[in-house]
């Protein structure tokens, strides 16, 4: 079977829609010559030229808000942010025009724009190395997409560049040069917005999971498996925003357990929201506290120990697991 | 041109009033003073060159064509308003007359007109984009990200700033190291004109050369419109940062009372024909208050309508398996 890394993917993807569609542009910081920080867009402006693959200054909230009025003069922009700390600075264009306008002014017009940006950390230092999903996902208007292979990165991907509505597309710095099946191509390789995936199926306890620690709760079912006789059942989310509730309330219905995986901060992260909703939902069914692995509340260090300390792992999922069974 | 004055001025008498009936809730934030701009520029237009406008939009909106009585029932917060009652008095909109809102985040349009602008050129569309904001705008860094952009890439975007010499409670002397907002244009190497904001045929001769440079393909514009507003920031405004003497010069130049007594000069109207004018203006806006008044609320059970154009409904969809 062929074989594609999750860079590739989400490459091919922008590629593959660039050529379908002449609307998609693409704008970011030193994406044309350098090759995008991750080196994602690589060879696409030799492909497809400047006015399709823009160079822009450094100006975060510039490069949103200029991609919410290309939208919305007719163009399907994907716009390119290094990392999701920077889309701090684009908070404003995010929150208060690309997934404000629709509802706003009465449904007059959509903004169908993509911001692609990185999660992840590696001895990056404390700005550098930080997990706002949770943010993004509280805002209604906006959707978000946490890929965790290359299938999905590219599927994702389309789905969300055909979609009208803003979506935020966070990919994860540690997984770009992971590998895995070719994505079926053409229509076929379509992953829709808004589904889970159940990708391993267990009858003990659910573990909820996206991006990255999608491969460290997979990782943490083996051991446990292996070590414990336990059963875990690994749900990859894919989409936080609009969330799969069915697919992970079905799940905590037949396993009573339930560990939420993410690598933002324990207070308001993700896993904050997705408990109080499993409670909500699931309270009569559930024999035990909803657990999580999260990062705690603690800027992330610079020095290797420490950083090693604060990251969530397969060790932590273990763990957590453990203290439910 | 001056009909439309006297339209925005007369809706707008009508909105306080109703305001202080508490018809209109949150802010409401007049244009009085500040007419010949709106009048001046989009006459200098044309009716499909894309409007971006700041939160005091009321004037622009009434301006490009939008009805009355859809404006005011918007500010009533009705169905049948401009934004559905979802936007308010700083959310107007009309797309269909390329009217892309009112923004209210100070600033947060002017790469947005950049980027319709773009969109403009790559599809190679005639339209020019019209992006108004106020001097306060200019202290913040999105528009200087935004004139950087549209500068760089010589996009058709004529940026109009609004000088009415505050911003919010600021005087400009306490917000901006700069008097004259045009030597802002200077730092992206963008043409600029400088025109009295008072003065509607001033407006108009400085932003017909702004868009015909710019249709032109000959990159951005810059124009910088003196004005003065003759009524507080928003109606919960007491004014304690200005005095009255202030703003009885800059009432002496009322842009509407200029442009009739012009027009009466050079014996293009009567004084009796302005007169009519005036009394067909107050009976069209006590017609779209009545209309506002009466019509009816937005549905409760649309209230969640519309949050996303593409609405994803898991749970319609049901669990997914391995």
């Amino acid at each position: 079977m062929a074989e594609l890394s999750y860079r590739a993917a989400v490459r091919d993807a922008l590629r593959e829609e660039m050529l379908r569609d002449e609307s998609v542009i693409l704008l970011g910081e030193s994406i044309t010559g350098y090759g995008g920080s991750y080196a994602v867009t690589k060879g696409l402006v030799e492909e497809f030229g400047p006015r399709r693959v823009m160079e822009t200054p450094i100006a975060e909230a510039g490069i949103v808000g200029f991609a919410v009025g290309a939208a919305m003069g007719g163009l399907r922009p994907v716009a390119e942010l290094m990392t999701v700390n920077f889309a701090l600075l684009a908070l404003d264009q995010i929150v208060n025009s690309a997934a404000k306008f629709h509802y706003m002014f009465g449904q007059q017009w959509s903004v169908p724009l993509v911001v692609r940006t990185v999660s992840g950390f590696g001895q990056l230092g404390a700005t550098h190395s930080q997990s706002f999903e949770g943010w993004f996902a509280s805002v209604p208007g906006l959707k978000v997409v946490m890929p965790a292979t290359p299938t999905d990165a590219y599927g994702l991907l389309v789905s969300a560049i055909r979609d009208p509505d803003p979506v935020i597309f966070i990919e994860h710095s540690l997984l770009y040069s992971m590998r895995g099946p070719a994505p079926p191509s053409g229509e076929a390789g379509l992953v829709p917005l808004g589904r889970a995936q159940v990708v391993r199926q267990g009858q003990d306890v659910t573990v909820v999971a996206y991006s990255r620690m999608l491969f460290q709760a997979l990782q943490a079912a083996e051991t446990l498996e292996r070590e414990d006789g336990i059963s875990c059942e690994v749900i990859d989310l894919r989409t936080l925003r609009p969330l799969d509730y069915p697919t992970v309330v079905g799940s905590v219905r037949r396993t009573h357990r339930v560990v939420l995986c993410g690598e933002d901060w324990r207070t308001g992260g993700f896993g904050a929201t997705l408990l109080a909703e499993i409670q909500d939902r699931c309270f009569d069914d559930l024999d035990g506290p909803v657990a999580r692995v999260a990062m705690r509340d603690i800027p992330l260090p610079y020095a290797r120990n420490l950083e090693h300390l604060l990251i969530p792992a397969a060790g932590d999922v273990v763990a957590a697991v453990r203290s439910l069974v | 041109m001056y009909r439309q004055m006297v339209l925005i001025r007369r809706f707008e008498d009508h909105a306080a009033e109703s305001y202080a009936r508490a018809r209109i809730g949150g802010f409401l934030h007049l244009y009085i003073g500040e007419e010949a701009v709106a009048v001046g520029a989009l006459n200098a237009a044309r009716p499909t060159d894309h409007l971006l406008t700041h939160y005091r939009d009321h004037g622009y909106a009434l301006v490009r064509g939008c009805d009355p009585k859809a404006a005011m029932a918007e500010l009533f917060g009705k169905a049948s308003g401009l934004s559905g009652g979802r936007g308010g008095s700083m959310h107007l909109a009309e797309a269909s007359r390329h009217f892309w809102g009112g923004h209210a985040i100070v600033g947060s349009h002017i790469p947005i007109g950049a980027g319709m602008a773009y969109a403009m050129q790559y599809q190679r569309r005639e339209e020019v984009v019209l992006d108004f904001f106020g001097d306060g705008a200019t202290g913040n860094g999105i528009f200087h990200e935004g004139l950087n952009m549209a500068a760089l890439w010589q996009l058709p975007v004529v940026f109009v700033c609004e000088n009415n010499l505050y911003g919010m409670g600021a005087t400009l002397a306490e917000e901006s190291p700069v008097k004259d907002m045009i030597i802002r244009a200077e730092g992206y190497t963008m043409p600029s004109r400088q025109c009295d904001g008072m003065d509607v045929f001033s407006v108009y001769e400085a932003v017909r050369t702004a868009v015909e440079h710019c249709r032109s393909g000959k990159g951005p514009f810059f124009v910088e419109a003196v004005t003065y507003r003759f009524r507080g920031h928003s109606m919960a405004d007491p004014e304690l940062y200005r005095d009255k003497e202030e703003v009885g010069r800059w009432r002496a130049q009322d842009p509407i009372l200029r442009f009739g007594e012009f027009c009466v000069r050079q014996r293009i109207s009567s004084e009796r024909e302005l007169e009519e004018v005036n009394e067909q203006v107050e009976q069209e806006m006590l017609e779209a208050v009545a209309f506002a008044e009466a019509a009816p609320l937005p549905e409760e059970s649309t209230v969640a309508d519309g949050v996303y154009a593409n609405p994803i409904d898991p749970e319609a969809a049901g669990p997914e398996s391995a």
